[in-house]
């Protein structure tokens, strides 16, 4: 039996059973999480709906494909699908961009593919820089960001090639 | 500003492409398709998302994050020597770190912005090397139940949506690792 499908129902046991213990109200504190979870979605749908449009289009004209037949020689070298391309570069840039692209790719080439369990593992491994510098920097009132951006690029870089990489190497290519 | 650029340049490439390539006809109908399939999207994700954002409630109701908030103390004495003399801005360090690592977005941000507002007091709008790090983490956060993208691939009909757990963590951590490297590195080398 695979570890990920013992998970979710240990996960629930324990979690409910430790917070009973705690003399925590698990109903209401479930229900509370799950409306916070609805207001999150309420939040993206807007940008989900104009994101997945605009990516519906790029797709239909030819255009993404082009983008990873240009990209494809490159990121053959370095393992990482072109088919991905257009991920790496919105993951940096927006949330619910590389969440319209993510899926988009899933559902194209197969959820449990390849390509779709490499474009799952971009999404998950990773904020959206840009908007962490902008939101934390903005907040504390720093201009000079010096060398924040150059590193945090460092990470993502690393996290898309190291995607490709224990994608294959634990659940094959 | 940058999404709307971003958006705009879409639209305006797709456009020019699809007509260089003789796919204009397909255009109009896969702008409606997309934003249909954004409903539907939502849709179908909501409810696996919604119930782990009310477990992860559950976690943090019962101090399951002040726990593990607890462990990640010794860490950060070490990783941020400077910010960790001052108790408050510690705990909301680690405070912010494990409802990051939780998934718990919305608690995570305040937490690192009052973090960050402690630690770059008196320092004119330069961001010390310190406050360089903790960002760097922030932007490369590990996620334990990446519940958004189990939602997503659940939605998509997978065979289990959490079989990409290992290959998340160890992703996640590996890339945090390296932009510790890199920001520890830059530190040494970076003027002004």
């Amino acid at each position: 039996m695979a570890l990920s499908t013992l998970i979710v129902p240990v996960l629930l046991t324990f979690t409910a059973c430790f917070a009973l213990g705690k003399r925590v109200d698990v109903y209401s504190a479930l229900t509370k999480g799950a409306e916070e979870g609805l207001t999150v979605l309420l939040h993206i749908l807007p940008s989900l709906i104009a994101l997945l449009s605009a990516v519906y289009m790029f797709r239909a004209s030819g255009a993404m494909e082009a983008l990873g037949t240009l990209l494809a020689p490159a990121l053959d070298r370095i393992g990482i699908p072109a088919e991905t391309a257009p991920l790496l570069f919105i993951r940096p840039i927006s949330g619910s961009g590389a969440l319209a692209v993510g899926s988009e790719i899933m559902d194209s080439y197969g959820v449990d593919s390849y390509i779709g369990r490499v474009a799952a593992v971009m999404l998950g491994s990773s904020e959206t820089t840009f908007y962490t510098v902008a939101v934390y920097y903005g907040a504390a009132g720093i201009t000079k960001t010096r060398y924040t951006i150059p590193a945090a690029l460092c990470a993502d870089a690393v996290m898309f090639l190291a995607s490709a990489f224990f994608v294959r190497l634990l659940m094959g290519a | 500003m940058a999404m709307a650029w971003l958006w705009t340049g879409m639209v305006a490439v797709s456009l020019i492409f699809g007509a260089l390539t003789g796919n204009l006809n397909a255009l109009s109908a896969a702008a409606l398709e997309g934003a249909q399939s954004a409903v539907e999207l939502c849709l179908a994700m909501c409810g696996v998302m919604c119930l782990w954002t009310g477990v992860m409630e559950v976690m943090n109701q019962c101090h399951l994050t002040d726990r593990l908030a607890s462990l990640f103390r010794p860490l950060l004495r070490r990783l941020l020597p400077n910010a960790s003399r001052d108790s408050e801005t510690l705990a909301a360090i680690s405070a912010n770190l494990s409802a990051d690592l939780l998934g718990l977005g919305n608690a995570a941000t305040p937490l690192g912005i009052r973090a960050a507002c402690r630690m770059s007091r008196g320092c004119k709008g330069t961001a010390s090397d310190e406050l360089c790090l903790l960002v760097v983490l922030n932007t490369a956060s590990i996620q334990l139940l990446p519940t958004t993208l189990a939602g997503v691939r659940a939605s998509l009909g997978t065979a289990d949506p959490f079989d990409i757990l290992p290959a998340v963590w160890l992703t996640s951590l590996l890339s945090v690792f390296a932009g510790l490297l890199a920001a520890k590195l830059f530190a040494h080398f970076w003027r002004n």
